[in-house]
């Protein structure tokens, strides 16, 4: 956002929540308290905060730098030290970060891990950073298993194998973490302030249905699902800054405003999207604004559902925390197969009344990106809306051709605008064949 | 000190040109004849690295291995599907479906390997409705228990599912002997393992590539025959001594290397003692023990415990708090190996992002290593070639080995 921009009340809450949790982190060492690494999907911050435990997140450092523009450095320090050109740059930037003294993004250093959670869900790429972390830190590792959503469903004979990996061996490690025995009731209580802030969670989403939408569902979508995503879910305090997040969103719908954009709210609403696929965090609000200054409001995003698919009607339960649990890390987005993420977007471009859709698609993420050229066509085909297509990377500035990609951004708004007034028929396809829009340098 | 065989009338040129007949075979013709051999019979094809081929046996299908179209296939639709940072194995993939090239097999096994493949699965229901396919969960949970149990129920799934389109039914006598006759193969590919080895002149590594990857799609048996066959007639060749350094090559279990690198290698002074090129069929390492004396276990089980407790240590296999690299220290001293050479697949995330780890592994040990990337398509050796031969010169200078 522009230092200009006035911020809303729940964001000042996010920022000190943020910062109120790295000055825990630093001060972690002395007080004896223990740190344990995880990922952001299928995360199992729940048992660490019933624990006293507190979780880095490598992901969210690594996104962080890219935002401080730090991460060219880190990827590059990690490429010298021998980590290929090809691979995904959260964990280059993680390791560069790691070789530069470890300083997280509030500027304070990070804690070492006692201990790495390596929830395996969704992303290859997870396990082979943890291996990488666990050479470099010499510390313990333990593994949470999710097999993956391959005919689209979770069955029974999974959700009893993640559960029995967590109770069996998650939480045996992780007790002897903290030094103490799980109390039940207050994992319980944990799960109950989740469920709570998924609720007002999924009304801020839903809002976004109503036209001005009061929300952009992508680039101000994921400073929404920071705390959830991260470090704060099933605290009260995640409970109340979703409650004030959702009564702000409520606040602007009843004064009929839309989006905030990073110039202020939107004046005009002039297209609805859907987006699929991770944002760039070097150029984030170069980025953003590409969209919002052509008047395009992002409606929904799958991005923003990497960390629970609350609006589809999941909720962490206390009834039965460890198979609640499980159903929540086989449930991300990215754990879901391709016809389930093509029902998904073809759900949204529909219940949102989006004009279009466009895809970002990242160099560093094969989970993301792979089948995503054919996820372009399938939509097209079922929604007769046009889709857009860019390459970009998450945290590797070299990726990111600015010029590039705003010409091939307004290419696409400018084709929606005219396409606009005369819609296609599903599953007539489009009339001449879309081309890829734009490729990074 | 290597040799190398002489072309002219060496007694294994017929073997090996069957075997490089079976590879170049894209449309499948020989799976063709076999389902003309055995009408209903089902042909089911697997990517890599490792689909329990017993099992598909052990329902009267055929297991057919799936690689890729390698230097023979000229992209054109697979590469529409794919954006420019991905690798090359699922366009080729992609290109002899589109084109009709897969039409023999019935279904098609995704074994859980990376992201790559596992989205592939997903293409190919949106692609191929009709036809069966199905991602294979292999556990990173070793605990017989835990991942172990899963396992047990994605093989029965398989099965399940095969049997309701046409495949037998699962037994435990079909699938004792399943892993019988895998047994029997495999007995036979240590053995052409071990002579690779101790007289790497005998078998370079490149033609024991062929006798192996020949078995990509027929059944166990008819291997084993082959293997045999090669075995039995390996000690008559004549050869001629070159001074070769003995290296292991990994990274190359997915997207296969093209053979003419493999013999760019050995041109360029290495005899490569051990690779997991055709890590599918030695994944398992050793027998895969029924036990039928333990009360209560099945042929799956069998199965089962030997994915759990005897898998190869690869860049797909999780690695929990045993040390990284040490498999592969091991690979390099039991193999007698003087150096390690890195070929990866351009953008294989399993073999790159593993790499560093491994080769940080090796320094401490003081094992010399090159790296370099291809893809299945490759058609231009020279400079791998320099560089192995620098490789392969500065460990003759320098010494290698643990």
């Amino acid at each position: 956002m522009s230092e200009n921009v006035e911020k809303d009340r729940s964001q000042v809450r996010q920022k000190q929540m943020i910062a109120n949790h790295f000055e825990r982190l630093s001060r972690a060492k002395e007080e004896g308290k223990k740190v344990v690494y995880t990922f952001v999907p299928g995360n199992l911050t729940e048992l660490l905060g019933a624990l006293d435990l507190l979780p880095v997140l490598p992901e969210i450092n690594a996104l962080q730098s890219g935002m401080r523009k730090k991460s060219g450095g880190y990827i590059s320090a990690a490429e010298k030290a021998g980590h290929s050109e090809d691979v995904c740059t959260y964990v280059k930037c993680d390791v560069g970060m790691l070789k530069n003294g470890n300083f997280g993004p509030t500027g304070t250093k990070l804690p070492e891990p006692d201990l790495l959670l390596l929830s395996y869900t969704g992303c290859f790429t997870f396990m082979k950073w943890f291996e990488i972390l666990k050479q470099e830190y010499k510390c313990p590792i333990v593994m949470l298993q999710v097999p993956y959503q391959s005919e689209g469903e979770i069955t029974e004979e999974m959700r009893q194998y993640v559960a029995e990996q967590i109770r069996d061996v998650v939480v045996p490690a992780l007790e002897q973490t903290a030094g103490k025995k799980l109390d039940m009731e207050r994992l319980r209580e944990q799960l109950r302030w989740s469920a709570k802030a998924e609720d007002d969670l999924v009304k801020v989403w839903e809002s976004a249905k109503k036209r001005p939408s009061p929300i952009d569902g992508y680039f101000g979508g994921v400073h929404y699902v920071g705390p959830i995503f991260s470090s704060f879910r099933g605290s009260e305090e995640a409970a109340l800054y979703y409650k004030e997040l959702r009564e702000e969103i409520e606040e602007r719908v009843a004064r009929g405003e839309g989006a905030m954009t990073p110039d202020g709210p939107q004046a005009k609403e002039k297209y609805r999207l859907v987006v699929e696929g991770p944002p760039n965090w070097t150029s984030f609000n170069d980025f953003w604004r590409m969209f919002s200054r052509e008047g395009a409001t992002v409606v929904a995003s799958t991005y923003t559902r990497v960390g629970g698919l609350y609006d589809q009607g999941y909720r962490h339960s206390p009834d039965k925390p460890f198979e609640s649990m499980a159903d929540y890390a086989l449930g991300c987005y990215t754990n879901l197969n391709l016809p389930s993420r093509v029902n998904l977007l073809e759900k949204y471009i529909k219940e949102y009344d989006a004009d279009g859709f466009f895809i970002n698609s990242v160099k560093s993420c094969n989970s993301f990106s792979v089948g995503q050229l054919l996820m372009l066509r399938e939509l097209e085909k079922r929604t007769g809306k046009p889709g857009g297509f860019i390459e970009s990377d998450l945290v590797d500035p070299r990726y990111f051709g600015k010029a590039n990609i705003e010409n091939r951004v307004q290419s696409y708004l400018q084709m929606l605008d005219a396409r606009m007034n005369r819609p296609l028929v599903p599953g007539e396809g489009l009339p001449v064949a879309l081309p890829v829009l734009g490729r990074a340098p | 000190m290597s040799q190398e065989v002489t072309t002219l009338g060496d007694p294994a040129a017929p073997l090996l040109a069957r075997a490089q007949a079976a590879i170049e075979d894209r449309s499948l013709n020989g799976v063709k004849a076999w389902k003309a051999a055995n009408p209903g019979a089902l042909a089911i094809g697997h990517m890599p690295i490792y689909t329990p081929r017993p099992l598909i046996e052990a329902i009267g299908a055929l297991p057919v291995a799936m690689f890729g179209g390698g230097d023979q296939v000229d992209i054109i639709r697979g590469d529409s599907y794919f954006q420019s940072y991905i690798c090359h194995i699922p366009r080729s993939t992609i290109e002899l479906a589109l084109g009709g090239d897969l039409d023999a097999l019935d279904g098609v096994v995704f074994p859980a390997i990376c992201d790559v493949i596992r989205n592939l699965s997903g293409m190919w229901k949106l692609l191929f409705p009709e036809k069966w396919s199905a991602y294979l969960d292999v556990p990173q949970n070793f605990d017989r228990n835990l991942g172990g149990k899963f396992y047990g129920l994605e093989l029965r799934r398989l099965a399940r599912e095969l049997h309701q389109r046409g495949a037998k039914e699962l037994t435990d006598d079909a699938l004792a002997q399943a892993i019988a006759d895998e047994n029997e193969r495999r007995a036979a590919i240590a053995e052409l393992d071990l002579i690779r080895q101790k007289e790497p002149w005998r078998v370079r590594a490149s033609e024991a590539y062929l006798m192996v990857r020949a078995g990509a799609a027929i059944p166990a048996r008819e291997h084993t025959k082959l293997l045999r066959e090669f075995l039995g007639i390996a000690g008559d060749r004549k050869t001629r001594a070159y001074d070769n350094v003995r290296v292991v090559m990994i990274g190359s279990f997915c997207e296969q290397p093209p053979i003419d690198l493999l013999r760019a290698l050995e041109k360029a002074g290495c005899d490569i003692v051990w690779d997991d090129a055709q890590l599918g069929m030695r994944t398992i390492e050793g027998s895969i023990e029924l036990r039928t004396s333990e009360g209560g276990r099945s042929a799956l089980d069998a199965l089962v415990d030997a994915y759990c407790e005897q898998g190869a240590a690869t860049a797909s296999r999780y690695i929990g708090n045993e040390v990284k690299g040490a498999s592969l220290i091991d690979r390099v001293q039991k193999t007698g190996a003087e150096g390690v050479i890195f070929a990866a697949a351009s953008f294989c995330d399993p073999a790159l992002l593993d790499q560093p780890m491994l080769e940080t592994a090796l320094n401490v040990a003081g094992i010399p290593h090159t790296s370099f990337k291809y893809a299945e398509n490759t058609a231009q050796f020279q400079v791998i070639r320099e560089q192995a031969g620098a490789f392969s010169d500065s460990v003759r200078l320098f010494g290698g080995g643990a």
